[in-house]
């Protein structure tokens, strides 16, 4: 089927980003999609084990939501959170490596695809069950407000971002976490990342209301319909978000219209979705799109995109080596990591 | 110092860490304004204001995974569960974020949160509200679970629980809010892992926790008149087990009666019995004996109710029985 609902139009009247951040987005954006293309390779191959969910079509939500956010600000994830991670900050040597369940990975190979997390980089996780991730997100969030006014810090004004998808929001923590959200004012950006369909649930087949950001509303907090193939409409939305988390006045919905052009998972036979559709969406290619722009602005050369497409083709080489020459976690440290103590 | 109640025990605990540490506060159902519902969070508010003493909405399973994130993030949450059944909505955040996620995340996050509220079988409750999830929750990893029992030990025991990195159920149970004693004048911390004796003898090792302690001490009463010598173990730490106190009583009693609130099958008593076993068998002159509650729901019917949990009478039965050799 053919999407039916209309995507919301982004005017770009003048440039919404500097060369500088221009190139920092599409960088980001290369990295997601080059990132996955080669864990996609490597599962087929066998080295890498597990559930695998691939964010391929999805960045301009990862790339325009956390690169208009700053470096001490909170992210949660999913499941599908190796983009997420790399947004965020961390290292691709550490996300091949714990998809390798090595030593060196950010979770030390104890948690694998579905449990990327990053203390240093404020990444809460990585949170494989359905909607498991928004309640620690918003205690993140409320940590922000109460070392604010309960601790008298005034630098305490970091922004959380939570992502989810279009399946989440029929889980009841969702509705739970945008009430408390609302109620109390708290920072944090509700992130849906619509893809339009749950494994091989479609979207209109779970939700009575599928227009996700007008549910906002009925907790009072502003909800919006985002282009989610087009970072910059992404990045201006988040820019809105942040600035208001940032200033007290509370929470955001963004529903972010997007797809994923792979299956749920790799190992999904990915039967249901209509090829047309998946060209309806391909077509709207946000990485593709982007570069158009830039060059269209005048912000980047094609050999400025180039150079950063070789610098990123390296960087995933990188990894894969970094991931493969790692070490095991030690037997002997099985137990390790239970208690704090440890 | 008057004596105190065991509810005022704990409302001690939480001011005085409140008032030593500004990371600590509380959150959960009616904490705040209200007072708590068995008043252990009273005057709290007025003293911490609204976010150190948060009310939540009846969003236990949201509420509790807020806490964790607040906990991984640097504060000290305490969240309190009206009644601890009512966790069984937060299941899944305390199983799979309290319990998992420093190990899934390989040691990025701690999360020093404590979970504590009114457990056990209260007086005619029904079955919802009269459950003992100590014996559902024993098999995540990464929790500690303690279950306190006196004013004295309730006190000195959460705050050991609120300055633990690790996150702690802490079970409180509904019965026992009103007992009371007197409490040290001075600060004191007890161990999360340490069992109590709360009386020495030599002939046979009741193994028990929260209010059965107080069924098998009135057991204990009719058994000395009759000259038996009973040494009673509070286990408190109902995980990590303490095995050491265990075994050193094992050791000089040979005899085992487990008297447990919790259900019979999966309960806390089945698997100190397969520990045992494991530990100790050599030491042992014969079965243990495990008096648990009946494995069903817990029935409204005061007759019936009482049918369902272990009463004095029973261990008294049992504790001779295994003395006079006839098991």
């Amino acid at each position: 089927m053919v999407q039916e609902r209309p995507l919301p139009t982004f005017q770009a009247t003048s440039p919404q980003v500097t060369k500088e951040e221009g190139l920092v987005v599409y960088e980001d954006m290369v990295l997601g999609r080059y990132f996955e293309d080669k864990c996609a390779e490597l599962y087929q191959r066998g080295k890498v084990k597990g559930f695998v969910h691939l964010y391929n079509g999805q960045e301009a939500v990862a790339s325009g939501v956390i690169k208009a956010m700053r470096s001490d600000d909170y992210v949660c994830s999913t499941y599908r959170d190796h983009v997420h991670s790399l947004s965020a900050g961390v290292p691709a040597r550490e996300v091949m490596a714990e998809l390798f369940g090595k030593e060196t990975g950010c979770s030390k190979g104890r948690g694998g695809s579905m449990h990327m997390f990053s203390k240093e980089h404020n990444v809460l996780g990585g949170f494989a069950f359905i909607g498991e991730g928004i309640p620690v997100a918003l205690g993140a969030a409320f940590q922000t407000r109460y070392r604010k006014e309960a601790m008298g810090d005034a630098g305490a004004d970091q922004v959380t971002a939570a992502f989810f998808g279009d399946g989440t929001t029929n889980n009841g923590q969702f509705f739970e976490c945008l009430n408390m959200a609302a109620l109390w004012k708290l920072p944090i950006i509700f992130v849906v990342e619509n893809n339009m369909w749950a494994i091989g649930m479609a979207h209109e087949r779970a939700s009575s209301q599928t227009e996700i950001y007008k549910k906002a509303s009925v907790f009072g907090m502003p909800g919006y319909e985002v282009d989610g193939m087009d970072v910059l409409a992404v990045r201006a939305a988040t820019k809105k978000a942040v600035e208001r988390a940032r200033a007290g006045e509370g929470p955001t919905l963004l529903e972010c219209l997007t797809y994923r052009y792979r299956g749920h998972s790799v190992a999904d036979p990915d039967e249901l979705r209509d090829p047309a559709e998946k060209k309806f969406w391909r077509d709207r290619d946000p990485i593709k799109r982007f570069e158009a722009y830039l060059l269209e602005q005048d912000l980047a050369s094609e050999t400025d995109l180039k150079s950063i497409r070789d610098k990123i083709t390296d960087v995933v080489e990188d990894c894969l080596t970094f991931a493969e020459e790692s070490p095991d976690p030690h037997p002997a440290e099985l137990y390790k990591y239970i208690f704090a103590e440890d | 110092m008057a004596e105190t109640f065991l509810f005022d025990a704990l409302r001690e605990a939480i001011d005085e860490e409140m008032s030593r540490d500004q990371t600590v506060m509380v959150m959960g159902e009616d904490v705040g304004q209200y007072g708590g519902s068995y008043k252990v969070t009273k005057d709290l508010y007025e003293k911490y204001g609204e976010l150190r003493v948060l009310d939540t909405p009846i969003a236990e399973n949201s509420f509790t995974g807020m806490g964790i994130g607040a906990a991984m993030t640097g504060l000290r949450p305490i969240i309190e569960g009206m009644n601890m059944g009512f966790l069984l909505l937060a299941f899944n955040q305390i199983s799979n974020n309290a319990g998992m996620l420093r190990y899934t995340s390989g040691g990025n996050f701690k999360i020093p949160v404590v979970i504590r509220g009114p457990g056990g079988v209260g007086s005619q409750l029904g079955a919802e509200h009269s459950q003992r999830l100590e014996a559902y929750f024993q098999a995540v990893p990464g929790l500690k679970i303690v279950a306190c029992s006196t004013p004295r030990n309730a006190k000195g025991l959460l705050k050991a629980a609120i300055r633990d990195d690790n996150p702690v159920l802490f079970f409180e149970h509904v019965l026992l809010y009103f007992n009371k004693e007197d409490l040290p004048d001075d600060e004191y911390i007890l161990p999360l892992d340490k069992a109590e004796t709360v009386r020495t003898g030599k002939d046979v090792t009741i193994l028990t926790y929260s209010r059965m302690r107080y069924h098998a001490m009135k057991a204990v009463e009719a058994l000395e008149k009759k000259g038996y010598d009973p040494e009673v173990i509070d286990l408190i730490s109902l995980k990590p087990i303490d095995y050491d106190t265990i075994g050193a009583s094992i050791k000089k009693t040979h005899r085992v009666v487990i008297v447990e609130e919790c259900m019979r099958t999966g309960g806390i008593g089945a698997e100190i019995i397969a520990s045992i076993n494991d530990r100790f068998f050599d030491e042992l002159d014969g079965p243990v004996i495990r008096l648990s509650s009946q494995d069903i729901p817990t029935p409204y019917n005061k007759g019936l109710e009482d049918l369902t949990i272990v009463q004095p009478a029973q261990i008294e039965e049992a504790v001779e029985k295994i003395m006079q050799g006839r098991l």
